[in-house]
């Protein structure tokens, strides 16, 4: 790892690449935008930007269920929760007995309810309190390697996915009338958004995990006229945001996952007013 | 375009087929055949279970009796390539997929949103030349016209090489010429390739200008023949309740 850092400083001789931290916060940065602006793309085509909302929120009954079986990596049980609850809404949605922003409330709702009530008993939330704001500048050498197999990962299942999940997008009926299984393509989507989702809530933070993966889609989409330019841009826009709200967040000694943001909505408002007509 | 010809496939052939709904029967035991080289359409009056019958055809519903593909001695050929062309396609129009990104992702398994694909490109362009959209593939699937729509979608259906083609209500909503333009380019696919082709049409006018073969539905078969057969039957004049001589307009 020092031969990283190293290198990183010969790159970036500023005062911030002295510590250690905020090179592990870059490289982390680095591996988490991208991730998030590729299944961007497809979670806003889908209109899923309320349904991944609330898959942050049952983050708080991911950990609640880890505290109650005694399981230390919290992390494994809120991927666990994620993408039991991501299958159950898919689900649901599909039997169609309500519209799907109803179905998603509810889910939504009653994944914060439980993880609220089981975490706060005792008087106890104020030690997880950090997963609602998460801290990027606590990532570790080791989850920055995690976050290197997220990216791969992710890339494989687009390669094997994307252009079935770009036809259900367009028409589910005729994308199963070309012999493509929806069912099981929208599924291995959702699973992965979910547990991109719950890896990343720690650095990120539940409130505003949702923002990283729709903004820089949203914004791409402004300004796109086809997959490519649009993945293409949704990806830059997640980098430059990403990279840019970690340093501001640092002279501003500031959230990182707010400063994110905040830069992804000024370039959400800026490509709205550029949007293609 | 070439000519290519099924590789033994002659005709569909359902026989007694049935769609059942909510103990309700949809399509009662209807029988007919769909020729290569043909234009079958199915015409009837809303509700009659046109598109319903379609889909059974496709597989896409459950039912009763059998759809067999058969060669020239009523042999089974077992599969057939089937292409379909739906009939309303209700999607995001904002989205930002090109008419071209559509056509590739049925086409190939590596992602149009990494590459431009040279060597697949270079065929679609080439099919986009004998289809009349070149210059449509660079434009924003959404931005496009009913007419322009159904072109892309029958590029799309004809990848790969289909030996039945499904289209339902395929130039609704879409001017008389272009109306024409659409016909005009069917008949010269199954003509040329010796497509099987069944559709489902609410202009009358055209069904009796291009196609070969028309069957009458109304839950059951009513009638089966050529265009004029058909349009003369007494059960196509008192079905679309058309008194004395039969105009033929569309409905």
């Amino acid at each position: 790892m020092e031969t990283v850092y190293e290198m990183m400083r010969a790159v970036l001789p500023f005062a911030w690449a002295r510590y250690d931290f905020m090179l592990n916060a870059l490289l982390a940065m680095l591996l988490m935008s991208p991730v998030m602006g590729i299944l961007g793309t497809m979670a806003v085509n889908n209109k899923m930007a309320f349904f991944s909302d609330a898959l942050g929120h049952s983050a708080l009954t991911g950990i609640a269920l880890g505290v109650a079986l005694g399981v230390d990596n919290k992390m494994l049980s809120m991927i666990a929760f994620g993408v039991f609850l991501a299958l159950v809404i898919v689900r649901v949605k599909a039997a169609g007995s309500a519209s799907a922003d109803t179905v998603i409330s509810v889910f939504s709702s009653l994944s914060t309810a439980v993880g609220l009530a089981v975490l706060a008993a005792n008087g106890g939330f104020g030690k997880y309190s950090q997963y609602l704001i998460g801290d990027i500048l606590s990532v570790t050498p080791g989850q920055i390697l995690l976050l290197v197999g997220v990216l791969a990962a992710v890339v494989v299942i687009w390669a094997l996915i994307y252009n079935k999940l770009l036809l259900i997008s367009v028409n589910a009926d005729l994308a199963a009338s070309r012999g493509i299984r929806t069912r099981l393509v929208e599924d291995i989507f959702v699973v992965t958004v979910a547990a991109v989702v719950m890896i990343s809530i720690r650095w990120i933070g539940i409130l505003l995990i949702n923002s990283m993966l729709i903004l820089p889609a949203a914004a791409a989409r402004n300004i796109s006229r086809n997959s490519r330019s649009y993945t293409g841009l949704s990806v830059l826009i997640a980098l430059v945001s990403g990279v840019s709200g970690l340093l501001l967040s640092f002279w501003w000694n500031t959230s990182a996952g707010a400063s994110v943001v905040l830069v992804s909505a000024v370039v959400f408002f800026v490509t709205f007013i550029f949007r293609r007509r | 375009m070439e000519n290519e010809h099924c590789s033994g496939f002659c005709q569909v052939r359902v026989e007694g087929l049935t769609v059942e709904r909510g103990g309700e029967k949809i399509i009662d035991s209807v029988s007919f055949d769909i020729h290569c080289g043909e234009l079958t359409a199915l015409i009837g009056i809303n509700g009659a279970g046109k598109t319903t019958l379609l889909k059974a055809i496709l597989g896409e519903y459950r039912h009763g009796g059998t759809v067999t593909h058969t060669d020239h001695d009523g042999g089974s050929v077992g599969k057939i390539v089937v292409g379909y062309v739906p009939q309303f396609l209700d999607f995001d129009r904002s989205s930002p997929v090109s008419a071209g990104d559509f056509l590739l992702a049925g086409r190939t398994r590596f992602p149009v949103c990494f590459t431009r694909h040279g060597k697949v490109r270079l065929e679609l362009t080439k099919q986009a030349e004998e289809l009349g959209i070149s210059d449509l593939l660079d434009r924003p699937l959404g931005r496009l016209s009913g007419g322009e729509l159904q072109r892309v979608m029958l590029a799309s259906a004809l990848y790969p090489a289909p030996q039945l083609l499904i289209l339902d209500e395929p130039v609704s909503g879409v001017d008389e010429s272009a109306t024409d333009a659409f016909y005009n380019l069917i008949c010269e696919l199954k003509n040329k390739r010796h497509i099987a082709v069944a559709m489902v049409s609410h202009d009358l006018k055209q069904v009796r200008r291009y196609a070969d073969r028309v069957v009458l539905l109304n839950r059951r078969m009513l009638c089966t023949g050529t265009p004029e057969e058909v349009f003369s039957s007494e059960e196509y004049k008192k079905e679309f309740g058309i008194v004395g001589a039969d105009n033929g307009n569309s409905i």
